[in-house]
């Protein structure tokens, strides 16, 4: 049995699904943001996986290109957390609401 | 020198920029009145180089159009800044530069000390700049920016010591009065404009005028043009019923006086009325009408003089009523007569402002002629030069009033009825009677003033001016001499001008009929008349001064209506000013401003704060609702490119 395109991509829309389900439901700021990282590896799966599959290598590069970002959107979050939880003693984003009228 | 005639509008402009940028800087009075009356001196040169050159050139030579730039074009508007030099203008500029640079020389004098000296030179630069565009400019718009420009300097200067009292309030309310009665002229000089477009699809002198005697258009078509620019004239020149402006704008500095409101600014309608006298000539009614006018201004104005006694509201409604004279002229067709005047009156009366500002510089700023009384002896130029001045408005032969006033009455007469002659001889009869009555309370008779006043004859520097213009309007009259006296030549000044008329005067069509019998008796008879309005002068006011007070109080009702000017300015403040100020106060203000307008901003901004109060609440500050509010949207909004593909 090949493993053809369908599960990639059925497995990629779960991890999706479950990052969306992470990002809305859990109040703690870390899980959040691990939920968001999950989202971004299931695009990196589709990616490579459509590139595999069109024998073509611009999507394993770009790949390379999110993961660069991702990194980097995680140190600046990371230290976003950091300021906030010295600020207010917490990282529960729902006791996190003053930006607002 | 025809072609280098811009820069009689160029130098004033440049002297208004020295002048207005370092004057503050110059603290030297010398300069700065060097700078101011050399740039006119120049001028002067220049217009006068042009007419001696014109002079010598075949008639139909004479016109010439100097273009120095366009200024805007536009589908088939093309207006640019050129001048017209022809007969007309020549004279007019000659006037405006002769007249005014005599007048800058003066006012070096009767200026010296004011704190302000630097700026009066710059508006009076300022003003021969904006009066030589108006003179020179070869279409309307061009015209129209002088005769704004003119309107400006008037306003500036009649407000000139902003800080003085005059009369019941402060000479800013005049400067203001002035502006204002000059805009509702205006309005109608636009409008005239406006229809002068739409009918001959140019503004254009050359093109106009040349366009009325070809194109097909209705009298009612040029009667609308014609009372339209006229109401721009009876604006200008201060004619019934817009005239109320020109004694209030003695309130300026005395050569302001002069220069401005006597010698050229005022004239600008009647040089407007002469430029367009083709379309004035196709619409005889209208020239009727402004005839009347002219008519009836000349003489209510003379005997609004009669009774005044501050020594400039005389010479201002002495000027009203001159300028009747000269519309009385425009409008029995006799547009070279009405020019004649114009420059007869520039000299003397000029020459009677400026001894008027003399006597007022003499006596520190003393202006009721009730406190002067035999100046003759302590300032003998001044009182030469205004008897000579006085003598020739009276129209005393061969002084340069007499010529040009006959002229005009015989025209009135000849071209015009009875009736105008009638009321242009009782004026000129007033005319010699309070110019003489101003004389004698000045110069002659006992000395009415206390002892803290020490009368002195002014500096040279003003009275050479008063020598030169007493010279001009004593033989100023010369280059007029009418036909019956100079014989085959005719009337050297009227035929100058004659070809610029010849259309309006095939229009109208006017036959001299009339025998030299006729011109001569007339002639005499207005002499006669103005000799013994002098004499009766003489003896009220030198030999039996009670007369005159015992004459106002038998005639107290006639007195206190002439005293108070027909109360011409309490009815316009009745009938016009109060009601919009009320309506503006009441309605406009409290209602239309503060309800309305206000009422809808604030409205406007009302209703957003409403809406805005309560969808805010949406905006929770929860970041997960927004991502779940955002993942909602594109879900939504991909289910709809599904359903829709």
């Amino acid at each position: 049995m090949t493993i053809t395109i369908e599960y990639y991509l059925i497995l990629s829309a779960f991890m999706f699904f479950v990052g969306v389900a992470g990002v809305l439901t859990r109040r703690n700021a870390i899980i959040v943001f691990m939920s968001i990282e999950l989202m971004l590896n299931s695009a990196n799966l589709t990616l490579v996986a459509f590139s595999s599959y069109l024998g073509n290598s611009i999507g394993q590069l770009f790949v390379f290109f999110v993961m660069t970002v991702a990194a980097a959107e995680a140190a600046v979050g990371l230290a976003i957390i950091i300021a906030i939880f010295r600020n207010k003693l917490t990282v529960n984003i729902d006791e996190i609401n003053i930006l607002k009228w | 020198m025809r072609e280098l005639i811009y820069l009689t509008v160029v130098l004033p402009f440049v002297g208004f920029l020295i002048n207005g940028i370092f004057g503050s800087k110059i603290k030297n009075e010398k300069l700065i009145g060097a700078i101011g009356s050399g740039v006119i001196g120049i001028s002067f040169v220049i217009a006068l180089g042009a007419f001696i050159e014109t002079l010598g050139l075949p008639v139909e030579q004479r016109q010439k159009i100097v273009t120095l730039f366009s200024w805007m074009s536009v589908g088939n508007l093309d207006v640019s800044f050129s001048y017209q030099v022809d007969q007309l203008s020549l004279v007019m500029s000659l006037i405006v530069t002769g007249v005014g640079f005599l007048i800058h020389v003066y006012s070096i004098g009767y200026m010296h000390g004011d704190k302000s000296f630097w700026r009066f030179f710059t508006y009076l630069n300022l003003f021969i700049f904006a009066m030589m565009n108006l003179i020179l400019a070869d279409n309307f718009v061009l015209l129209f920016l002088g005769w704004e420009g003119v309107g400006l300097c008037s306003y500036l200067l009649i407000g000139f010591w902003y800080d003085r009292k005059f009369e019941k309030s402060t000479t800013s309310d005049a400067a203001k009065k002035a502006f204002v009665v000059n805009r509702i002229g205006d309005f109608g000089f636009l409008l005239g404009m406006f229809l002068i477009y739409m009918t001959f699809g140019s503004l254009n002198f050359n093109e106009v005028f040349s366009r009325a005697v070809s194109f097909d258009v209705s009298t009612a078509t040029f009667g609308f043009i014609a009372i339209f620019l006229f109401i721009g004239a009876t604006g200008k020149s201060a004619q019934i019923p817009l005239f109320v402006w020109l004694p209030d704008a003695m309130a300026g500095p005395t050569p302001v006086s002069a220069l401005i409101h006597a010698a050229t600014m005022v004239t600008a309608g009647v040089y407007m009325v002469a430029r367009t006298s083709i379309i004035f000539a196709s619409a005889p009614d209208i020239l009727m009408v402004v005839a009347i006018i002219g008519a009836l201004t000349a003489f209510f104005a003379a005997t609004i003089g009669i009774v005044q006694n501050d020594i400039k509201k005389v010479l201002a409604y002495s000027t009203v009523s001159q300028l009747g004279y000269m519309f009385l002229a425009m409008g029995v067709g006799a547009f070279s007569a009405g020019i004649f005047h114009v420059m007869t009156h520039a000299f003397f009366k000029a020459l009677l402002f400026l001894g008027a500002g003399s006597v007022i510089h003499a006596m520190h700023h003393e202006q009721d002629i009730q406190k002067y009384g035999g100046l003759k002896k302590y300032m003998p130029r001044t009182y030469l030069t205004f008897l000579v001045a006085a003598l020739a408005i009276s129209g005393i032969p061969p002084l340069s009033g007499f010529f040009s006033k006959d002229e005009i009455l015989w025209y009135s007469y000849a071209n015009g009825n009875l009736f105008f002659w009638i009321l242009g001889a009782g004026t000129a009869m007033m005319t010699a009677f309070y110019m003489f009555r101003l004389y004698i309370l000045t110069f002659e008779g006992t000395s009415r003033f206390g002892h803290d006043k020490h009368p002195h004859e002014s500096p040279a520097v003003m009275t050479i001016p008063l020598i030169v213009l007493a010279v001009f309007a004593a033989i100023g009259g010369f280059i007029g001499i009418p036909e019956v006296f100079s014989g085959e030549h005719g009337n050297q000044f009227h035929n100058f001008l004659a070809p610029l008329f010849k259309d309006a005067d095939r229009k109208l069509a006017t036959y001299n009929m009339h025998s030299h019998f006729e011109e001569i008796l007339l002639m005499v008879l207005s002499v006669a008349f103005a000799i013994g309005a002098i004499m009766f002068a003489r003896y009220v006011y030198l030999k039996k001064p009670s007369i005159a007070s015992n004459t106002a109080q038998k005639f107290k009702g006639l007195y206190n209506l002439l005293w108070n000017k027909y109360f011409v300015d309490e009815a316009y403040d009745t009938a016009v000013v109060n009601p919009i100020l009320q309506t503006s106060r009441s309605f406009l203000w409290k209602i239309a401003d503060n309800k309305i307008i206000d009422g809808v901003v604030n409205g406007t901004a009302k209703i957003i704060d409403v809406i805005s109060i309560n969808i805010r609440k949406l905006q929770t500050g929860v970041a997960q609702f927004y991502a779940l509010v955002m993942m909602l949207g594109i879900v939504a909004a991909f289910f709809w490119i599904i359903l829709s593909l």
